[in-house]
């Protein structure tokens, strides 16, 4: 096995070093290291923000393992070397000259805290320290890489828990309780602040045998599902599923008020990125001004429902939500008529344009004596159901619960009705769904009117989950937290927009230093959705199939130039 | 094709009629209303007219961005607003220092020359950034796949800054030479707005310069009519393309000084909204036509600074002021629905991506 990398080799490492050193340079100036240095992942052994920054000189070690070096595992654990010390030589020249020059005129985040954190409290003296740390981790990445992945997944399995359990410890503790065998388990792994190393190595031994077994037998298990009667499979999927829903069901009076509130939150985007999902998603026309209609059935439900100044009818919240959906319904075609022949990136700015001109619309002096202005209309009362009210966030998890419910199965029997697929003829290519006889106006207005009603149906929960309705809750930002579910979990899949939401409006509620970075990350995960999985996380079928073959359309004629 | 929808679309072309009609007629009973009320006097009006001229100004300056990249990559380039902000954010700091130590007031020329040449650079080297990693590895996806890029881009750009140079208001600090008003032709004009017009103008006309006279100006044009032909002629797309970002950019970066002049003060978030009205100004000239660009923006301006009194005052509402951003919204809308290609665009042949 020849020992020395070519020159290649090495210049593929130190670029792949530079780049993610440039990233962990950015991850520490942008605030996270500091913020998340807060959230301790293994009680006084790491913290989150550490983990991050760790995360770039693993990435590195192994992409620079993983390049066209070749050559055997000699030189990948090399190339590993050199790109994780890369890294590391990027964070000390920060710590170097933070130490010099006061960065702090200009970063905010430049602060004395984070170079003390950078080179584990030593300062200047400690410079060597994120060079020795970038080299070993780029090496132990670089290491694993080589390893087959029977061996490698139970160990990122292993890591990847021990993160996860670490991060969200609050809420894993709540969940345990204080009694009984959860106790138990929690005083073994857990003390009050996090995570205990004992507590991280029993989490990391479980999961790594855990999935090595799941490796080992997993061809077994499926050979023994597979030979069972169709009745009993029907059974077992059943039984999954009915695991599943009861454990949503339960997970309220599991884990308290506060995840009851994400959850709320969740079901809330989920809500508006299944209507979205059908103007962008299945109808293909992207709508940026899609909050319009979250606020008109908001406004609409306040309006009607308030016992405040601005309340006109004193509706019940039940008799107001039907109403609510027609009005953004109607919104949605008054709105969509214009729209109707602009296609593509006009269309996306257009909507925008609306969107913004009813917002600015509500937030006017003008319109203050009907709708209040900035001060928006309060006094919204919680829906009441045989006489009980759905007042705590334990209550509307269960309202926002069923209506997602509804509308998963409405949206999923209108994506395979007639009307669908001509949503799906119009997303390919208008000209060619015309000709087969498609009538546009007709189904593109259908798409706006529904995804609005839906839109109007999520703004009614909201104006009573909050309890007032604020121009302010309506910005450009909440069609751009609608849209970023939809595409990454993949733009017309009904699971996708569910995990979509989880992931994106769920995780970042439960880090609660999070806010400040999360549209940060969400920038960040659009563009690198683009570029890597177009078809996001949890794609439909015949979506992947369209952008791949859109991919392959797209070679030809290269080849052809070529 | 547009006989199908005639046939098909009378109740739709009826409702944009209505539309048309409604707005216009606005308009005009919204002058007439205030013109006889007659609440402004003539100094009001040349008051307003040159604000608008001014910022109608920077608008063109970032407008000229959207419409080079339009014209050879048929993309919106959604974070242009933020390379904006970028340049004038940075440059504030340079800005910060220089007025500290007292050498803004001593030597203003050089100082604001330095500031602008760091907004530039700072304004180019981002816009180069989001070209290589957020745009060239999708040039030959679906039409939507790099819009929604770029909105990505837009949205890290702005929270990258917020968490870079935090996220308070900065105060740029103003040279004692552009306070107060030179009078001009017997009216008291703000300096500072001066030198906005006259930047902007010197600006333009080099830009317009550099496109029509230059060889790289021509190899532009070249591309912005036909790649493939473009690319067999000889012409290096991508090193174009790359030249044209840099460009749009380095306008843009210029404009986020003018802009701190004018409104002296900057902030993460300060690029949407210029961004967005500099692209209604790109719509409003005929996107990809670079004399439309700067002609929609003082356009723009213009309607936005003098609408509000004009049009809403005399309707009886309540302060017009707050409603100018719904004037240049509806203007985009109206400009998108009814003459996609513009004031000076000829009709775009539909293209697909």
């Amino acid at each position: 096995m020849p020992m020395r990398m070519d020159r290649q080799g090495w210049w593929n490492a130190v670029r792949k070093g530079l780049i993610w050193g440039g990233v962990a340079v950015f991850v520490a100036m942008v605030g996270m290291v500091e913020t998340f240095a807060e959230r301790q992942v293994i009680i006084g052994v790491v913290s989150f923000g550490m983990t991050l920054l760790a995360l770039a000189g693993v990435a590195a070690g192994f992409q620079a393992a993983r390049g066209p070096a070749g050559g055997g595992r000699v030189s990948a654990l090399l190339g590993g070397a050199v790109a994780g010390a890369v890294v590391g030589a990027a964070v000390a020249g920060l710590l170097l000259v933070g130490s010099v020059l006061n960065l702090r005129t200009m970063f905010v985040s430049a602060s004395p805290r984070l170079f003390s954190l950078l080179s584990a409290g030593q300062g200047l003296h400690g410079w060597y320290l994120p060079l020795l740390a970038g080299t070993a981790l780029g090496m132990i990445a670089a290491g694993a890489s080589t390893l087959a992945a029977r061996l490698r997944r139970p160990i990122l399995t292993g890591l990847m828990s021990v993160l996860t359990v670490g991060v969200f410890q609050e809420l894993l503790q709540i969940m345990l309780g204080g009694e009984g065998v959860g106790a138990v388990i929690r005083d073994v792994l857990f003390e009050s602040e996090g995570l205990l190393p004992r507590g991280a190595l029993i989490l990391f031994l479980v999961a790594w045998a855990s999935s090595s077994l799941w490796i080992w037998r997993r061809a077994a298990v499926h050979v023994w599902v597979a030979r069972r009667p169709a009745s009993q499979q029907r059974g077992l999927r059943l039984l999954t599923l009915g695991i599943g829903v009861s454990a949503l069901l339960l997970l309220p009076h599991l884990a308290g008020p506060f995840l009851s509130q994400v959850l709320v939150l969740v079901g809330l985007f989920a809500l508006l990125g299944l209507g979205l999902n059908i103007v962008v998603g299945f109808a293909g026309l992207l709508d940026l001004g899609y909050v319009a209609f979250f606020a008109m059935g908001a406004y609409t439900v306040g309006l009607l429902t308030s016992t405040g100044e601005h309340g006109i009818f004193h509706f019940s919240f039940w008799t107001a939500v039907p109403i609510a959906m027609v009005v953004s319904l109607i919104g949605g075609v008054l709105l969509g008529i214009p729209v109707l022949r602009i296609r593509g990136d006009y269309l996306a700015i257009a909507t925008m344009g609306f969107g913004e001109i009813i917002r600015l619309l509500v937030l006017s002096d003008f319109l203050r004596p009907w709708l209040g202005g900035s001060q928006g209309i309060l006094a919204i009362p919680k829906p009441t159901i045989v006489g009980l009210e759905l007042s705590g966030p334990e209550q509307l998890f269960y309202l926002t619960l069923v209506l997602c419910g509804l509308v998963v199965f409405v949206a999923s029997r209108l994506r395979d009705s007639r009307l669908g697929r001509a949503w799906m003829a119009v997303r390919e290519d208008e000209d060619v769904a015309e000709a087969m006889g498609i009538n546009l106006v007709n189904v593109k207005l259908l798409a706006f009117g529904l995804g609005a009603s839906f839109g109007g149906l999520s703004g009614a929960i909201f104006a009573v989950m909050v309890g007032s309705v604020f121009p302010h809750s309506f910005q450009l930002l909440i069609s751009i937290k609608v849209l970023s579910p939809i595409i990454v979990g993949g733009m017309g899949s009904l699971p996708g927009v569910l995990v979509g939401s989880l992931a994106l409006v769920g995780l970042p509620e439960l880090l609660r230093e999070f806010a400040d970075f999360r549209f940060l990350v969400y920038g960040a995960a659009l563009v690198a959705m683009m570029q890597l999985r177009p078809e996001g996380l949890w794609p439909e079928p015949v979506r992947k199939r369209e952008l791949h073959e859109s991919e392959q359309d797209a070679a030809e004629p290269e080849k052809v130039l070529a | 094709m547009r006989g199908a929808w005639a046939r098909k679309g009378t109740l739709v072309d009826l409702y944009l009629w209505a539309f048309r009609v409604v707005v216009i007629l606005v308009v005009i009973w919204g002058t007439f209303g205030t013109l006889r009320a007659g609440t402004y006097s003539r100094e009001h009006w040349i008051d307003f007219a040159v604000f608008g001229l001014s910022q109608g100004s920077i608008y063109a300056l970032i407008a000229l961005g959207y419409t080079m990249v339009y014209g050879v990559l048929r993309m919106i380039n959604f974070a242009h607003g933020e390379v904006f902000m970028s340049g004038a954010y940075t440059a504030y700091f340079v800005a910060d220092a220089f007025g500290r130590s007292g050498y803004l007031n001593r030597n203003p020329l050089v100082s604001y020359l330095a500031i602008l040449v760091v907004a530039m650079l700072t304004s180019t080297a981002i816009a180069l950034v989001v070209e290589r990693l957020a745009y060239r590895p999708l040039r030959r996806a679906p039409r939507l796949v790099p819009l929604i890029s770029a909105i990505g881009a837009s949205f890290f750009l702005q929270y990258a800054f917020r968490g870079l140079y935090g996220s308070g208001f900065k105060a740029y600090p103003e040279p004692e030479v552009l306070k107060g008003k030179w009078v001009i032709a017997g009216i008291g004009i703000l300096r500072s707005q001066v030198i906005v017009v006259v930047g902007a103008a010197l600006m333009l006309l080099v830009l317009y310069w550099f496109v029509m006279r230059t060889k790289t100006g021509m190899a532009m044009r070249a591309v912005s009519e036909d790649k493939d032909a473009a690319a067999l002629m000889g012409i290096d797309v991508d090193r174009v393309i790359v030249i044209t970002f840099a460009l749009g950019a380095a306008m843009a970066g210029a404009a986020g000084v003018l802009y701190a002049l004018v409104f002296k003060q900057v902030h993460f978030f300060m690029g949407f909204v210029p961004g967005i009205k500099a692209f209604t100004a790109a719509v409003l000239g005929g996107i990809g036509n670079v004399p439309g660009a700067m002609l929609g923006g003082l356009f723009l301006g213009l309607v936005e600074s003098v609408g509000p009194a004009l049009f809403l005052d005399g309707l009886g509402i309540v302060a017009p002021y707050q409603l100018k951003d719904v004037i240049a919204f509806t203007m985009l809308v109206m400009v998108l629905i009814f003459r996609p290609s513009g004031i000076l665009g000829e009709r775009l042949v539909v293209k697909k991506a």
